[in-house]
């Protein structure tokens, strides 16, 4: 598949034929996609094009039947599979529904993993959310509980929880979808400045600005199989397939 | 015609004590043992789970009195005669941690899914999703429901006068058999019932209201 090549080169996840089925439904029809180090992946298309369950294949929430997906080293999606605790630790993973903890407020939701899988004190813990809060613009919520934020700080928290625990591979499940566009906005921008610094990152998004300007490579899927892929200039530019120009041109 | 006199109420007074006892036992108990059914039915084994629900199930379909009539004379011909205290302790124990377990069941379920996969995706173990992020949001969920369950125990303790422990309801009938003055002795007795669920019931709806209004 056309590959944009980062400066290193050096391939991060590696998704190889990959088959998801829920019961008779086939979600995920063979799909193959390399993400090398610092590059930045859109997942486009419609829903139910199976882009979501791709990105929660790779993050180890689903298991897969058939293929197989190698993230930073660690192989992923086979049930009982030793490796997840080390996937977790370089992989991190934000939602649409944000999923803060309630109960805890925003230090203590970015804390919380820190102290009790990364063995870290109080001391430097709350260090590294004062940091991570800093990068997303938000050091003045760090005591406000979840319900007191709007969707798009939330948000940010929730990035910023992610962060702290220094993963090597972002995922982000539609992040934008459940916000208005100012809020939508703000959330981008922290995603950019991300991909600016060189994370490597794949965002299943509808955002098609966003992925025409940040993304390196963009991926369209449709009905369960990798559609079309490229370097973003040039997929958005001569669009191959009758299904992607559609799609172009409806979300214009 | 004897009046209902002081003494009376005094002694009647003194009998909630032990319908108050019986039911902080009954509570305890049904924590203590609830709170484990209550995992074992949402576990990922299904050995635990069917365990569980076939505990509950049993409990729930058995009538409490048929509980407390093998727990007292059941085990007694069987030659473990039990303290009547011990027996309704054991009996309300194994009621109330059937519906206690159903209860705090809903409220582990209650707590949205993508709690259990955002703590996962930060690396927490089983052990540190329940106890960091599950228990307390089911915690906040379960507790208006919990006090309700309590009014039904205070006054389900009344049960317990059949194997002749003297709560309140039995305190109420020794009193009215020397006195025969049924209306006013249980009016006395329901008064007093009232005043110890009343307070629970109202703690049960502000909870709720206050569960409902957030945080």
């Amino acid at each position: 598949m056309p590959d944009a090549k980062s400066p290193t080169g050096e391939s991060v996840i590696s998704v190889d034929k990959v088959v998801k089925e829920f019961g008779p439904l086939r979600v995920l029809d063979g799909v193959s996609l390399d993400v090398t180090r610092g590059q930045t992946v859109a997942i486009v298309g419609r829903s139910g094009s199976g882009k979501s369950t791709l990105l929660r294949c790779i993050a180890g929430l689903e298991t897969v039947q058939g293929g197989g997906i190698t993230v930073c080293g660690h192989e992923v999606g086979r049930p009982g599979s030793a490796a997840r605790a080390q996937l977790r630790r370089d992989v991190g993973m934000v939602f649409q529904s944000y999923n803060l903890f309630p109960h805890l407020n925003v230090e203590r939701n970015i804390t919380l993993a820190l102290t009790l899988v990364k063995k870290q004190s109080k001391e430097e813990a709350k260090k590294r959310a004062a940091e991570v809060l800093s990068m997303v613009g938000l050091t003045d919520k760090i005591a406000s509980y979840p319900e007191q934020l709007s969707g798009g700080q939330q948000q940010r928290v929730a990035i910023a929880r992610s962060l702290a625990l220094q993963p090597q591979v972002m995922l982000f499940d539609e992040v934008t979808s459940a916000l208005d566009p100012e809020l939508t906005a703000e959330v981008l921008g922290v995603m950019e400045d991300l991909a600016h610094h060189g994370m490597t990152m794949i965002s299943v998004t509808h955002e098609m600005g966003f992925a025409r300007r940040v993304a390196d490579v963009v991926v369209f899927m449709h009905q369960g199989k990798v559609w079309e892929t490229g370097p973003t200039a040039d997929v958005f530019a001569n669009p191959r397939t009758a299904e992607f120009k559609q799609f172009v041109g409806s979300e214009l | 015609m004897i009046q209902l006199s002081f003494n009376h109420v005094v002694y009647l007074v003194e009998a909630a004590r032990w319908t108050i006892l019986l039911s902080v036992i009954a509570f305890i108990g049904g924590a203590m043992v609830g709170l484990p059914i209550a995992l074992m039915r949402v576990a990922r084994s299904k050995v635990l789970r069917g365990l569980a629900s076939g505990y509950i199930q049993l409990i729930q379909g058995t009538p409490l009195l048929i509980v407390l009539f093998l727990s007292y004379f059941g085990l007694g011909i069987l030659g473990y005669k039990l303290d009547p205290l011990v027996a309704a302790g054991i009996s309300f124990t194994i009621y109330a941690a059937a519906f206690l377990g159903e209860i705090w069941r809903g409220c582990i379920e209650a707590v949205p899914k993508t709690q259990w996969e955002a703590s996962d995706c930060l690396g927490l173990n089983s052990f540190q999703q329940y106890a960091y992020v599950i228990l307390p949001q089911a915690l906040r969920i379960a507790i208006p429901p919990t006090v309700g369950f309590m009014v039904q125990i205070v006054k389900n303790t009344s049960l317990a006068s059949v194997i002749g422990f003297v709560e309140l309801a039995r305190a109420g009938q020794i009193v009215n058999n020397s006195t025969f003055e049924p209306f006013a002795i249980f009016t006395a007795v329901a008064a007093i019932y009232f005043v110890l669920c009343y307070p629970l019931s109202v703690a049960a709806r502000t909870l709720e209201r206050r569960a409902h209004a957030g945080r």
